[in-house]
């Protein structure tokens, strides 16, 4: 699965624009993938907080799946599988 | 599976519009938005054929949406406008130098001039400077009100009347929530305005992005494939703005119609007659005769504070900016 990332969110994550994740299970809910960047922003020691709000993406940044909105599918309930691609964008920075 | 189009049924929609939570497909949403901003430009009568209008431009996400649909419109609609690109170097390493490399890329692509002025020959202070000398607390201030009379300069040095800035409908909800929470009645009055600057000051300022969600800015640069640049400024913003900011995006996650409702509010708000009576009038500062509520403006006041205390120690310029050894000395505290 290829996670994108824009609008300084790469800075979370080693500043790395993309990035690929693999799941045991053939199909996991976006929720699922969140956890896991999650988890991989702690063990970088960044600030997580800047991508989580009370354990859901932090209002403000916008998420598409296979260039998408989330908003348009389930939102954090939405299933995804291996060949998708989702983008993480911020619009938390100054304009 | 994606849903449908609602305004041409044909196409997938790609997003879903907060203002009204239409499902639009990329073509529609460019259109639509597009449309949008003429409809502001052409209702508030903002532009004048052969006028010459300055983009405060800052190599941002909205600075650039700005520019690229104002040449898309000024060609579509012939407003007959001349366009020309006015940045501001406030000399932050490591941000506003790679932030005005992708505004010189926007002057080749948008085929428009370009004018830089720094603060550093403005006021002889870089933001890095001051950083050093001030610290990081209320560095904010000093930027904003450089800022804002440095882009009169710049207009006024090149005969230029009218400038507009991408402020959009999330940075204007969230300063009528500051106003508010701080009192501050006169700002409060006048901050939905669209244009600002009376008929005393030499340059016009309006915002024709004031209704545009940040959402549909950064998708139209992100679907369009805009060049912008979105690195947070190095010095962390104010506080306060900063939790007016958080304030909207959660009301937003709520409510998405929010953000315009607290425009509309805002527009609501009329000073009182004796709030109206006591309303400073515009006098010219003694120092630079620029505009000001006061014999002194407040970016004098600041730049005599600044001067008139020397610095405790001379700081080298290196790699990471004057700023630099400031900012080793905060992290050495932790």
């Amino acid at each position: 699965m290829k996670i994108e990332f824009g609008g300084g969110l790469e800075q979370l994550f080693d500043n790395k624009q993309t990035l690929e994740l693999h799941f045991d299970e053939p199909e996991v809910t976006i929720q699922t993938v969140i956890e896991k960047l999650a988890q991989i922003c702690n063990e970088l020691r960044s600030n997580v907080c800047l991508f989580l709000q009370d354990g859901l993406v932090r209002p403000g940044i916008l998420v598409l799946i296979n260039d998408a909105d989330w908003e348009l599918l389930d939102k954090e309930d939405t299933v995804v599988e291996d060949k998708d691609t989702i983008l993480f964008n911020s619009t938390l920075h100054g304009g | 599976m994606k849903p449908v189009c609602e305004n041409c049924f044909k196409n997938d929609a790609a997003l879903k519009r907060p203002r009204n939570g239409m499902k639009v497909c990329k073509e529609c949403f460019f259109m639509l938005f597009e449309t949008e901003i003429h409809q502001t430009i052409v209702d508030n009568q903002l532009f004048a054929r052969n006028e010459t209008v300055a983009i405060g431009a800052s190599g941002g996400k909205d600075s650039t949406v700005l520019a690229s649909v104002l040449k898309t419109l000024n060609a579509r609609y012939d407003y007959g406008v001349n366009f020309v690109l006015l940045s501001i170097d406030e000399g932050i390493k490591g941000y506003r130098d790679d932030s005005l490399e992708t505004v010189k890329r926007n002057q080749v692509q948008y085929d428009m001039p370009l004018e830089i002025l720094s603060y550093d020959k403005l006021y002889g202070w870089t933001m890095d400077k001051i950083v050093a000398q001030i610290g990081k607390k209320n560095n904010c201030t000093y930027c904003g009100v450089f800022r804002r009379q440095a882009l009169d300069r710049g207009c006024v040095q090149n005969s230029i009347g009218h400038v507009v800035t991408g402020h959009n409908a999330d940075d204007v909800a969230e300063t009528v929530l500051m106003n508010l929470m701080r009192g501050d009645i006169q700002r409060l009055d006048r901050c939905c305005d669209i244009v600002t600057g009376d008929s005393s000051s030499r340059v016009k300022r309006s915002k024709p992005l004031m209704y545009c969600y940040e959402k549909e800015i950064v998708l139209y640069a992100h679907y369009k494939n805009l060049d912008y640049f979105s690195t947070e400024c190095t010095y962390s913003p104010e506080a306060f703005r900063g939790t007016a900011r958080a304030l909207i995006k959660n009301l937003e996650a709520v409510r998405p119609s929010a953000i315009l409702d607290v425009i509309h509010s805002g527009k609501q708000f009329q000073l009182s007659k004796k709030s109206k009576a006591r309303q400073v009038r515009a006098v010219q500062c003694s120092q630079c005769s620029y505009i000001s509520s006061n014999t002194v403006c407040k970016a004098c006041v600041l730049l005599n504070g600044l001067n008139a205390s020397e610095p405790k120690l001379r700081l080298t310029e290196d790699e990471g900016g004057a700023a630099l050894p400031v900012r080793v000395l905060e992290k050495l505290q932790f």
